[in-house]
């Protein structure tokens, strides 16, 4: 433990503190441009100058860089460190005369005009190189440093060329003091890929998330990264974020978890997948930038989206036309038989917004309308109204012109003539459909599923939220297609039917269960091997069925060599009776 | 022989499945052939061989056990107790001078109404080449 005196006040430090260390953590305030606590310290600003007496000689230092020694006197308000600040600022100010925090910190230190001539009053960077030393050591993108010296010296990519590996980190424009360094989203209405833009691999992934935390992107971030080439055994890359959070939130050894819980009843709400529209090839999707989803427009079109919400082209110009077809996937015996419900309403918003938003012309290639919900007829007036074309038809090719632009050819069956349209954006309304993997989840509760791919309910008119499963609940899509007030719904009804259980505190179990007639029962024991509920147990050498776990299948009954077991209201008699019933006839 | 002859097929369906299946084939406006007689069971592990023999002694001229398909089992497991029986009482039918081709076991699901359809109308045209049991037997 080093003992030193800092403004007459004496201090303890470690080892490996510096006096700025030192004086930041008992609030001694210094002033810093180049500093920042992620990165070794560089001493390029020379604004956190002290007066440093060792050995009763006096020297002028940077904090940042002079080790916190035993026995040192430092004088953070000397007029010696005034001087000497007052001296950089007025440099600083001559460099920049426009940057707020200079003007702040020169005007701390009585200087408000520039004591020197300014090259170039838009000038923001000191040269400081926090943002080299962020990219090089800390992000390992080695996109930016220094180049030329002296009065020429500047910060920039090799070259100052344009270069295709900076990341977008964005952590240089974060550390740089002055502001100097902007991203610039040159490619702004860049929507081939998801995210629909780039971003850094930290983010909140939308405005509207719950909870509202950033994740990170483990494909992009660059710790990661790095672990995977590695096979996991390095990890230094970058931890920046990991350094600056304050609240020390940021764990790259957080893993996903697998929680045990005990349950009694189960609402699956598994939802539904966008279906692919690479698989009809007549849409040419992935040809064109321009040619998007509907999923991707919502993107495109969201206030958070890489364009703020503008609807743009790749070259970042606004639309002229744009088509909009409808049932790309749905009603298509080549894709999904069923009709995905959402898509003509969530097509008319999408029309209105491209109404709104750029006042292109929009062409709607639409079979049937089916604004079945309530005040949709009255918004599919309302988009009408607005100018949108209407085509009555299936649009069916969509080409890519040489010239980038889209022909749309379909039929319009109200006119019975083909037609061709030129556009410069189409949005396909893609259907929906049941999640890839839902078979596992039909595995894992027993649940039936319908041809379409979609879980079974129990009843499709009196018992919709119900499964053949008894707990098993089905919320939203994963029962059928459904819009927003339908989800809520069913949902709902799936809630209330799992409250009903958990006020009851009891369930009722069909009366159809098996029953020993311990009298012609062996012990055999066969019953027990089929039962697939472990119902059967072995009593005094004879089977006795649990008929609160007995669901009534009746393998037992027919498995039993003495005939010894019966189930209720499948009694053998009634089945033999049955059949000499049916065959009675004629 | 003025009159074709028309078999008679008791079809034994598990509640969960092929009866679903069944039933959506009716709600579905489709055709199934008259000759099946449908029995309920809540599972095709329900059904005991004697059933099946009780069946073809009653005028059965065929029997179709349908159930969930295997892994589909409303109970789990009550389908795999079928798959193992049914063969075995088709070894056994050949002993007794039925032709085993009398005896079908099948999977329809309850998403399967076009598949319900499909197989109780081939197995009745099976049936009908095969013809009557009685006929059969006597020989």
């Amino acid at each position: 433990m080093n003992k030193l005196i800092i403004d007459g006040a004496e201090y303890q430090a470690q080892d490996d503190q510096t006096i700025l260390d030192v004086c930041r953590q008992n609030g001694i305030e210094i002033p810093t441009l180049c500093y920042h606590p992620a990165m070794e310290p560089y001493g390029a600003c020379r604004l956190c100058t002290v007066e440093v007496i060792r050995h009763g000689w006096s020297n002028l230092h940077t904090a940042c860089t002079h080790p916190a020694w035993d026995g040192l006197e430092v004088k953070t308000q000397s007029p010696a460190v005034y001087d000497v600040r007052r001296t950089l600022m007025g440099l600083f100010l001559s460099r920049c005369p426009h940057v707020p925090v200079i003007q702040n910190l020169a005007r701390q230190y009585g200087v408000t005009e520039p004591p020197f001539a300014t090259d170039d009053p838009d000038q923001k960077c000191i040269l400081c190189g926090l943002c080299v030393r962020v990219c090089n050591d800390l992000v390992k993108a080695n996109v930016i440093n220094f180049s030329d010296r002296g009065i020429d010296r500047q910060v920039g990519p090799p070259f100052l060329e344009k270069t295709r590996d900076c990341i977008g980190c964005g952590a240089c424009t974060i550390v740089c003091p002055t502001g100097a360094i902007d991203i610039v989203l040159e490619e702004a209405g860049v929507y081939a890929e998801k995210p629909l833009g780039p971003t850094a691999a930290i983010y909140v992934p939308s405005l509207q998330a719950v909870p509202r935390v950033p994740v990170i992107d483990t494909d992009s971030c660059i710790r990661f990264r790095q672990q995977d080439r590695s096979n996991g055994k390095i990890a230094d890359a970058c931890g920046v974020c990991q350094t600056l959070c304050e609240a020390n939130a940021i764990d790259f050894d957080q893993q996903d978890e697998i929680l045990d819980l005990t349950v009694g009843s189960v609402i699956v709400a598994t939802g539904f997948e966008m279906w692919d529209p690479k698989k009809l090839s007549q849409y040419s999707y992935g040809r064109s930038p321009h040619i998007i989803t509907g999923m991707e427009f919502e993107r495109l079109s969201n206030a958070g989206g890489p364009t703020g919400g503008q609807i743009l082209l790749s070259d970042g110009s606004k639309p002229k036309r744009v088509a909009i077809i409808h049932c790309v996937g749905s009603r298509d015996h080549n894709a999904h038989a069923y009709c995905s419900r959402i898509c003509c309403m969530y097509s008319l918003k999408h029309a209105h917004l491209v109404r709104d938003k750029t006042g292109a012309e929009v062409y709607e290639f639409y079979m049937d309308m089916r604004a079945f919900g309530k005040g949709y007829e009255e918004f599919y007036e309302r988009v009408q109204e607005e100018g949108v074309t209407m085509v009555r038809g299936r649009g069916a090719v969509v080409d890519v012109l040489p010239n980038g632009k889209l022909r749309v050819k379909g039929e319009d069956a109200d006119l019975g003539k083909l037609l061709a349209v030129d556009v410069d954006m189409v949005v396909l309304s893609t259907a929906i459909e049941a999640p890839h993997d839902a078979d596992k989840i039909s595995a894992l509760f027993g649940l039936g599923r319908t041809a379409d791919g979609w879980f079974a309910e129990a009843h499709p008119k009196l018992r919709p939220v119900e499964t053949n499963t008894d707990g098993v609940f089905l919320a939203g899509c994963a029962q059928g297609p459904k819009d927003v007030p339908d989800t809520v719904a069913h949902a709902g009804a799936a809630s209330a039917a799992v409250l009903g259980l958990l006020d009851r505190g009891e369930v009722v179990i069909a009366p159809t269960v098996a029953e020993v007639n311990r009298d012609d029962c062996v012990g055999c024991g066969d019953c027990l091997l089929v039962c697939p509920y472990t119902a059967i147990t072995r009593v005094e050498g004879k089977a006795q069925i649990n008929a609160a776990l007995c669901k009534g299948c009746g393998t037992c009954v027919a498995t039993c060599p003495s005939g010894a077991i019966m189930a209720l209201h499948f009694t053998d008699d009634q089945i033999v009776a049955q059949i000499d019933g049916v065959l009675a006839w004629a | 022989m003025g009159v074709e002859f028309e078999p008679k097929i008791v079809a034994f369906m598990c509640n969960w499945c092929t009866y679903a299946g069944a039933d959506n084939a009716g709600v579905a406006r489709m055709e199934s052939p008259s000759n099946v007689l449908p029995i309920r069971v809540m599972c095709s592990g329900r059904i005991s061989p004697e059933m099946v023999m009780r069946a073809f002694r009653a005028g059965a001229d065929g029997v179709l056990v349908m159930g969930c398909h295997i892994g589909d089992c409303h109970y789990s497991t009550g389908n795999h107790r079928s798959v193992k029986r049914m063969p075995l009482l088709r070894n056994l039918l050949a002993t007794v001078g039925v032709n085993p081709e009398r005896l079908e076991l099948t999977w329809v699901s309850a998403a399967e109404a076009p598949r319900f359809v499909q197989v109780t109308h081939s197995f009745t045209d099976k049936i009908r080449s095969l013809g009557p049991l009685s006929q059969e037997v006597a020989e």
